[in-house]
């Protein structure tokens, strides 16, 4: 049974959140058509509930960091990360499903000597909720680092329970952000009804130039919620690009400043105004560096977002 | 595990290809120079199997059933596990394999078949798992040093087993029960490796998947044989 006193009723007014919305959506509006940040670094989005500033390419870590005791492996990650940090990202995302990435981003991160621009997202998975604070803590030595920007409840998986505990470690300081997951589209009504209902700073989704079901609903809930939107599957775990790659890159690429599909399909990502971060997830740091490359340079709006997608959708 | 209708064996694949293959290498690399060792020892043993198959199939039971272990521990356990999570029952599925042919060794109503043709299955897929499963690194691009070799990789272990069960036959209902569980979880673990291989988007799923099946389909026509 979720604790009602730690959340809003839907649809209450909340002054502080609707002003914080209402600024978000300000500075997101400007920054989606502006071409900020080359100089002095990655185009930016506010985390809706706080204002803080976080870089709109992010790292995932599904698959890519999962290397097991392969040394050689665990150091090509660590040269991710510190290509990552190096370019100006912040937030990198795991969770304890992802087999050994949560170890392999704690080498990363003890090799660079723990970043101070780190913003670390990590997930709580396990049905059992009495399991979950171990689990988090867990997953926190794995990393190094003294508590989590970001935990969020992965897939849904007993949200109820979850979710009033996050926000007890939050109120204590054990965290700093809560949210919640889902991919591929699942369960999207329940997610709905969770960002109607919760009082959350953040939500994960999929969403790329084919999956884009969530303009309909939930992006625009985001908004009006003040919620947070971190972005998964960009590339569809790859398949998008790797049916891209075979046509030449359209002329509005270049006036965009793209050098490649993965920057275009980054840009239609990030260039919605609800989206704070997305997270494509590479094992190689030239990869690393063109996903970086789309937190620069020209947006595309609204109008050159719909074009990209109808002209990728009849490729 | 909600909507597990939408779930495909994709969204179960938590590692990369190429970190897959490299668990053989290193691997290898930490049992130098047992798989240089490994592939007369096995060849050895087929021999006797021609000759002497009575006590060859009961010392080829207990030599697989130390082959399962150390495969199910040192690689399994030790290295697979690290990567995909399940596998770390999967481990545990071995250790049983492993006790199920520590068994099968000790019955001393443990016979050879006199089926050629059965004999003639059981020993293709044995030669297949020692010498053309290492092999397979040809074809398919991959180093030398990724080979997966027989007593210290799953699947050519698993083959190599299943030429062995073939040669088997008993006389009592225990050792009907042993023989029965070695094939079952023979067969489960091609099933695993042929559907992880295959969302792997390696055409080399298509050899365990192979392997248990005409396996399976000559050990039923030898069941039907009056």
């Amino acid at each position: 049974m979720v604790d009602r006193r730690t959340f809003s009723k839907p649809d209450r007014f909340d002054r502080r959140r609707w002003l914080a919305a209402c600024a978000a959506a300000l500075v997101a509006t400007r920054s989606a058509q502006a071409a900020p940040g080359d100089a002095g670094g990655p185009l930016t989005r506010p985390i809706p509930s706080s204002g803080e500033a976080l870089p709109v390419v992010g790292l995932g870590t599904w698959i890519t960091f999962n290397v097991g005791n392969d040394a050689a492996a665990r150091a090509s990650s660590a040269e991710v990360v510190r290509a990552f940090f190096a370019s100006g990202g912040r937030l990198i995302d795991s969770s304890p499903m992802y087999g050994s990435s949560q170890p392999t981003i704690g080498h990363a991160l003890a090799q660079l000597k723990h970043p101070a621009s780190l913003f670390s997202a990590e997930k709580v998975w396990v049905g059992d909720v009495a399991s979950g604070a171990a689990q988090i803590e867990a997953s926190r030595a794995f990393w190094g680092v003294p508590r989590f920007d970001l935990m969020q409840v992965h897939n849904l998986l007993a949200w109820q329970e979850h979710l009033p505990r996050l926000q007890e470690m939050k109120a204590a300081g054990r965290l700093r952000y809560v949210g919640i997951t889902t991919s591929e589209g699942r369960r999207h009504a329940e997610l709905e009804r969770v960002m109607r209902t919760q009082r959350i700073d953040f939500v994960q989704v999929s969403y790329n130039l084919l999956d884009r079901e969530i303009e309909q609903r939930l992006l625009p809930l985001a908004q009006e919620r003040g919620i947070a939107v971190i972005v998964n599957r960009p590339f569809r775990e790859g398949a998008l690009l790797a049916a891209l790659q075979r046509h030449r890159l359209p002329g509005w690429a270049a006036e965009m400043g793209c050098d490649g599909w993965a920057q275009v399909a980054l840009k239609f990502v990030v260039s919605h105004p609800a989206v704070t971060c997305a997270i494509p997830a590479t094992s190689q740091v030239a990869h690393l560096r063109q996903n970086m490359g789309a937190a620069r340079g020209r947006m595309p709006d609204a109008g050159l977002r719909e074009r990209i997608a109808a002209e990728v959708a009849a490729l | 595990m909600s909507e597990w209708w939408t779930y495909r064996p994709s969204d179960f694949l938590m590692f990369a290809p190429r970190t897959y293959w490299r668990l053989f290498e290193l691997h290898n690399q930490a049992w130098w120079p047992a798989p240089w060792l490994l592939l007369p020892a096995g060849l050895f043993g087929l021999g006797w199997l021609v000759r002497r198959p009575g006590p060859a199939l009961r010392a080829g039971a207990c030599a697989l059933a130390v082959a399962w272990a150390v495969v199910g521990w040192c690689f399994v356990r030790e290295r697979y596990a690290q990567v995909h999570w399940v596998m770390a029952w999967g481990a545990w599925a071995f250790v049983a394999q492993a006790v199920v042919l520590a068994g099968l060794a000790s019955r001393p109503d443990l016979q050879a078949t006199t089926a050629p043709a059965v004999r003639r299955g059981g020993l293709l897929l044995c030669g297949w798992a020692l010498l053309l499963q290492p092999l397979l690194v040809l074809p398919f691009g991959r180093p030398w040093t990724q080979a997966e070799v027989f007593g210290l990789a799953p699947d050519p272990t698993v083959i190599a087993t299943l030429g062995l069960l073939l040669w088997a036959s008993d006389e009592s209902t225990f050792t009907r029960a042993l023989l029965n569980a070695a094939w079952l979880l023979a067969l489960v673990w091609c099933a695993v490796s042929a559907a992880t291989l295959w969302t792997m988007g390696s055409a080399q799923g298509w050899v365990p998947f192979m392997a248990g099946a005409a396996a399976a389909g000559l050990r039923w026509k030898a069941r039907q044989a009056p």
